[in-house]
């Protein structure tokens, strides 16, 4: 038997590798555990490792391939899962301290899916608490370092996930989008990592955050990982009321066939002032190579850009106060010391679990849903984000799909942006308006900058349009090399 | 004239269950006032005759069969409990009639 | 009494459970016995990462519940989250329904002291449920969540009724009637029926509405009403005193049968109701809705029409009859198979099958030791006169110990009247000779004492004469 390279090696390669029995997925485990064990005190992208469980697993895998059986399109591929996602059995914080200790009586819908199709999760990566961040540093338990630049973020909030397969510590992650959370720290790593179309993807046991904007989706090193791990997680689920039920694409297809008489939107509002300059260069030329490689380009307009920051805002700290309300400390995750009524359990016991970014939220999301305040603000809100849905709907009406950047900048350095939460937020002017109105979009390297950091290319399809943008993704990836780029291992 | 007061916050922060220290309050007001005087920036759009999007799909709500299903066990239901009692969960005396129970 | 200045001015809002087989969002079972939290599942028990799904069969019974209020059923309707904080209430929210219910408008009609009311509905809504919180002397509480995401309906009447036995007759009818759609079980003692009332007082004649209060925790018909009286003389002794009412919302002790102020006063209540993400807006399309009116049962008021106006019972004995689905459904069985004038089988139904059953529900059990169609069958003996009225008690009694029919207990042990003309007549012409000076007096005009002679007859004969004919036969010979 051959002994597997795990560094930088696609998930296809992994598993046909075990289903051809040139490796076992022991083997494959072992390998990643080793590298985790070495590497991730310097990275931080772990909050757990299930070492023996991921064994016994991948020892099941191998089992099912010396027994002539099927294991998966996914067979033995080691990877991770952000601690947002319910395991059972094995405890999920969600990167918070109120929920230190949880252990899920239940598991979620995607993880479960992931294990029948062959792939072991080897543990729980870190993120910005309850999803709330773009930087990673809000991690109730410690910051996830960028493999590219230690001193820097890997961005937010699936930043674990993110960093992990930068770094080899994993072949391929799950991560959670809200608005901006997978693609920003795709962008910052670069990696691939794709928001699905709302609903395209369950969310039963995906710890929520802002209900109506929850995307768990995928992160791989190549688009093509991006498309098997997204084949095996999308789907309709009856346990998920906005599940969409029609059936999944073939999106490992799509990455490979081509971009003939594809039409491909750049929105003017997404080139405007306050972008780094390499990165509008790193982005426009790979729009360019988009053209060269058959796309027509078609100028487009999605005028409502401007409102997208301030509406994500109102509409997803309303869903984050109610969503955060049942941590109460009755029946899972912290509990205050010591409280002698009702009142002292709830407010110390919240008080004490969440960390700065939950309890802003919370305030400003209980702020905007009292009673005589809705319609001025969450009300105004929900048109505003119609408004900005009909946007994509009427470009949509003119391209196929949208290139635009993912970030305003490439990764920054831990501490450079905490002080001030504003501008923190106005760094999600590319990724919110997307998630607003749910449509797909994927992030991919295109680039990087004179300090070698990645730059992330986003391409946005109508909603279910994931197959458009592999088309585009995939032709982009296979014209250039900038994901076999690998940063060195931190020593 | 700011758009948030420190009093209000504690306001709001009693409605939402969440003990804030003084440094605390002092330093969100002076943030939620910043982020308020962005966010009001949408009461520019006119939207009049726009809908509101409640919901990101385009569907309606999915049924379910009324058939039970196994229920998790007690020990399950309280396996995370911080405090319990026999198989309840334990919280401090409640006063009959001191909450917002519907 | 000072109480008589006022009229009252009462809206309830009353929650039903819904007899579903698994929780309104989730699939644990409704049906839990008595262990705490042995019927819980991720989404009532409001575990991180949970999401709601809807129960068909809930909606539908809302549906129906709608259609037998007259309710305008909205082609789409949405679900709110309403928050406050609460042991019993695992997501710090209750899903509800707010801007947009299910069913609007509609009314619910019954009577009071025979005089028809209807009282007009604001709304229906679906909601779950929480769980119960157990309040201990030891310093602590406990929770237990298996009542947590039953299904429930509230029902927020409009401030039609001004007497508190109004309110109760309104509360008797809503049970009455959702238990004949067969929706919920409507029982208020195991919390299947709850009641919150809102009352105020005007002067009597005024327009304007007074400031009102909120009574909750009303859980029995009983309590309806005490605690409805309760809070009138407790408003009119403040108006008396010249001081305002609060608008406030009140807890009812009825052990202590007075209700106390429960605001917490930290915190104005702001539910701050919103859309709830996790489930698209509710369709119910007119197909839906006509099979669901299709299904309806006969309703309680169409039974009390027809008993009154087709039958001819009295409204009396209509509304008895009424009163519970299984006493209807009873008599309906009956008189299909009934010879004998629908009033006789009333009585009968009223008056000796009610007074043997604690629980008039006990008339659905499969084995009723006198099933409807054997009550018609005796009624029928005793109309034709093959049984004397006080016989035929007697054979009820030994039908309903034994579980026999009728016409078996006549058959074998002889107890059939005797109808043999001449026999009758025989001892009839006995008696008579027997007793001259009776028989002078009633020819003199005391025509009473035919219950007499009768009487006698009947004894001679061991009761088992056909009343009918010894009358004829005693009037003639007497006469």
């Amino acid at each position: 038997m051959a002994s597997p390279q795990v560094v930088g090696a696609s998930i296809a390669e992994l598993a046909d590798g075990v289903r051809a029995r040139k490796w076992k997925a022991r083997e494959l485990v072992e390998s990643f555990l080793d590298r985790i064990h070495r590497l991730d005190g310097r990275l931080g992208c772990y909050l757990l490792v299930d070492a023996d469980g991921a064994r016994w697993r991948a020892d099941q895998v191998d089992a099912a391939v010396a027994g002539g059986r099927d294991p998966g399109l996914l067979a033995g591929v080691p990877i991770g899962l952000k601690d947002i996602f319910v395991t059972r059995g094995l405890e999920t914080t969600a990167g918070s301290k109120i929920l230190r200790g949880f252990v899920p009586p239940y598991e979620s819908t995607v993880s479960t899916r992931l294990a029948a199709a062959g792939a072991i999760a080897l543990g729980k990566l870190n993120m910005d608490e309850f999803a709330m961040g773009s930087s990673n540093e809000n991690s109730a338990f410690k910051p996830v370092r960028n493999p590219w630049d230690l001193e820097r973020v890997p961005g937010g909030s699936s930043g674990g996930s993110a960093a992990s397969v930068a770094a080899s510590l994993c072949a391929g992650s799950l991560g959670t989008d809200t608005g901006g959370s997978i693609r920003q720290p795709a962008s910052l790593c670069g990696v691939a990592g794709m928001k699905p179309t709302y609903g395209r993807v369950s969310r039963y046991g995906v710890i929520a955050f802002a209900s109506s904007l929850d995307h768990p989706g995928p992160f791989g090193r190549t688009v093509e990982d991006v498309a098997a791990l997204l084949e095996v997680i999308a789907g309709h689920d009856a346990c998920d009321a906005t599940s969409i039920p029609s059936p999944v694409g073939r999106y490992r297809q799509a990455c490979a066939a081509g971009l003939a008489g594809l039409r491909v939107g750049v929105p003017e509002e997404y080139f405007q002032a306050g972008m780094d300059p390499e990165v509008e260069a790193a982005v426009r030329g790979a729009i360019d190579e988009i053209a060269r490689a058959g796309a027509k380009l078609v100028p487009v307009s999605l005028p409502h850009t401007q409102y997208a920051v301030a509406t994500y805002y109102l509409v997803c700290t309303a869903e984050a106060s109610s969503n955060l309300a049942r941590y109460d400390g009755v029946r899972y995750g912290h509990r205050t010391a010591e409280a002698s009524s009702l009142e002292e359990l709830y407010s110390k016991t919240r008080g004490e679990g969440f960390g700065v970014e939950p309890k802003r939220r919370i305030i400003l999301g209980t702020y905007v849903l009292r009673s005589g305040y809705y319609e001025a603000y969450y009300g105004k809100a929900l048109r505003v984000r119609r408004k900005i849905a009909d946007d994509f709907r009427a470009a949509f009406s003119k391209c196929d799909v949208l290139a635009t950047p993912t970030s305003p900048t490439a990764a920054f350095k831990l501490g450079e942006r905490n002080a001030d939460p504003l501008q923190m937020y106005l760094a999600d002017i590319y990724t919110v308006a997307p998630a607003l109105a749910g449509v797909p979009a994927l992030s991919q390297g295109c680039g990087f900058t004179r300090a070698n950091l990645p730059i992330g290319l986003q391409l946005i399809g109508p909603p279910l349009g994931e197959e458009a943008i592999f088309r585009v993704a995939g032709e982009y990836q296979r014209r250039t090399d900038w994901h076999k780029r690998l940063p060195k291992d931190p020593s | 004239m700011p758009r948030i007061q420190p009093d209000e916050v504690r306001t709001i922060a009693a409605l939402a269950r969440l003990r804030l220290s003084e440094p605390e309050i002092e330093r969100m007001t002076h943030e939620l006032d910043a982020i308020l005087e962005y966010i009001d920036t949408v009461k520019n759009l006119d939207t009049g005759n726009t809908e509101p999007m409640t919901h990101a799909v385009p569907f309606d709500c999915p049924l379910r069969p009324d058939e039970p299903k196994p229920s998790l066990s007690v020990e399950e239901a309280l396996q995370n409990a911080p405090r319990r009692h026999d198989a309840f969960f334990e919280v401090p005396r409640i006063v009959p009639g001191s909450g917002e129970g519907a | 009494m000072s109480v008589d200045r006022y009229e009252a001015v009462i809206g309830l809002e009353v929650h039903v459970h819904l007899a579903s087989r698994s929780k309104i969002f989730s699939w644990s079972s409704t049906a839990f016995g008595e262990e705490p939290n042995s019927c819980t599942d991720p989404v009532c028990l409001g575990l991180p990462g949970a999401l709601p799904v809807l129960n068909r069969a809930v909606v539908d019974a809302a549906v129906r519940l709608g259609l037998a209020t007259c309710s305008h059923i909205r082609p789409r309707c949405r679900f709110a989250r309403k928050h406050y904080f609460y042991p019993d209430l695992p997501k710090g929210f209750q899903i509800s329904q707010y801007e947009e219910p299910l069913c609007e408008g509609g009314a619910v009609e019954f009577r009071v002291a025979g005089e028809a009311r209807r009282v007009r509905l604001t709304r229906i809504h679906l909601e779950d449920d929480a769980g119960k919180n157990i309040h201990d002397d030891s310093g602590v509480s406990f929770v237990d969540f298996n009542r947590a995401g039953v299904p429930l309906v509230e029902i927020v009447s409009e401030p039609d009724m001004h007497s508190a036995e109004e309110a109760a007759e309104y509360m008797r009818a809503l049970r009455t009637l959702v238990r004949t759609l067969g929706i919920s079980d409507g029982n208020m003692e195991e919390g299947s029926l709850r009641c919150d009332a809102n009352v105020s007082l005007r002067l009597r004649g005024a327009e304007k509405l007074g400031t009102k209060a909120e009574l909750k925790n009303i859980n029995s018909f009983k309590h309806v009403r005490e605690a409805i009286e309760h809070e009138i003389r407790r408003q009119a002794a403040m108006l008396d005193r010249g001081e305002a009412v609060v608008q406030e919302t009140r807890l009812w002790d009825p052990e202590r049968g007075l209700s106390q102020s429960m605001r917490s006063k930290e915190h104005a209540h702001d539910y701050r109701y919103f859309p709830e993400p996790d489930l698209p807006p509710l369709a119910v399309d007119q197909d839906w809705i006509e099979r669901a009116r299709a299904s309806l049962p006969e309703l309680p008021e169409n039974r009390y029409r027809r008993y009154v106006g087709g039958l001819g019972l009295s409204g009396q004995d209509a509304g008895v009859l009424i009163s519970e689905r299984e006493i209807a459904d009873y008599f309906d069985a009956a008189s299909k198979v009934c010879a004998a004038p629908a009033k006789k089988l009333a009585n009968w139904i009223i008056n000796e099958v009610l007074a043997r059953v604690d629980d008039a529900r006990a008339l659905a059990a499969a084995d009723l030791p006198v099933p409807p169609t054997a009550l018609a069958e005796l009624v029928d003996l005793i109309d034709k006169g093959t049984l004397s009225g006080k016989l035929g008690k007697e054979v009820f009694a030994r039908m309903w110990q034994e579980g026999r029919r009728a016409g078996e207990i006549v058959a074998s042990e002889s107890v059939a009247v005797v109808s043999d003309a001449g026999l009758i007549e025989e001892t009839c012409k006995k008696v008579v000779a027997a007793n001259p000076d009776e028989v002078a007096r009633y020819r003199g005009g005391q025509s009473k004492l035919l219950g007499f002679f009768v009487g006698k007859v009947m004894k001679e004969m061991g009761g088992k004469a056909d009343p009918k004919s010894a009358n004829e036969i005693l009037r003639r010979l007497l006469g």
